[in-house]
């Protein structure tokens, strides 16, 4: 069943934009790849799999804790000062508190093979 | 102390159950995996966590801190990091011990 939204978009041309998301890789897309090429465990075994690494992950730099995988990369936390902001409505200056930010650092491995490849393909997005 | 793969796969081998050489193997893969996107051309994006991004450079001068020398910084292809709004706002709510 096609719905109307889709239809409107087919008709015109423009591609609907949930439709062009199969360019970009997303975390159901690495679920099946991962599966594909693990044959001896169920896609849910591989899905709950990719879901505890990832709450880890999240959990780890929630608490402030580092995160090193040699040749992907590191994560770590950025301190970020306080600052006067201003609402972009208003105009009005608002006070807001020193924060972290999550910091990614590609590994050697990884930038590398990255920037190796860039004349063999596009990025594509 | 930094969470490393083996932490990965430690908790594999006791939360879901996989053999030690089955949550190795899926710690590896699944880093290789948005590895081999990325190598690809393809930017990887998981929803909750956050988007690895390519970007290329065009070259531009440089100097060399030490000796103040400039050499050119040759074009190049590089891996960025945004966190997802889920991600940033657990971490903005990390209050800091150092």
């Amino acid at each position: 069943m096609v719905s109307g939204f889709l239809l409107e978009c087919f008709k015109k041309g423009t591609p609907a934009p949930f439709l062009s998301a199969g360019l970009k890789v997303t975390k159901s897309e690495l679920i099946e790849e991962l599966a594909k090429k693990q044959p001896h465990l169920e896609l849910r075994d591989v899905e709950l799999a990719v879901k505890c690494i990832l709450e880890q992950m999240s959990n780890a730099l929630a608490s402030g804790e580092r995160i090193e995988v040699r040749g992907f990369g590191s994560f770590s936390l950025h301190y970020r000062p306080p600052r006067m902001g201003r609402n972009p409505k208003t105009g009005d200056s608002v006070a807001l508190s020193s924060k972290y930010v999550p910091h990614f650092k590609p590994g050697k491995e990884l930038r590398t093979r990255v920037n190796e490849s860039r004349e063999k393909y596009k990025i594509v997005d | 102390m930094a969470l490393t793969k083996a932490d990965f796969a430690e908790r594999l081998f006791d939360e879901l159950g996989l053999n030690k050489r089955e949550a190795k193997e899926m710690v590896e893969l699944f880093f290789e995996e948005i590895k081999n996107s990325l190598e690809s051309g393809e930017q990887v994006k998981i929803s909750g966590f956050g988007k690895f991004e390519l970007r290329d450079k065009n070259s531009r001068p440089g100097r060399n801190p030490k000796t103040g020398e400039e050499i050119p910084i040759t074009a190049r292809r590089v891996v960025t990091f945004r966190s997802g709004q889920k991600l940033k706002a657990r971490v903005e709510a990390y209050a800091g011990t150092e």
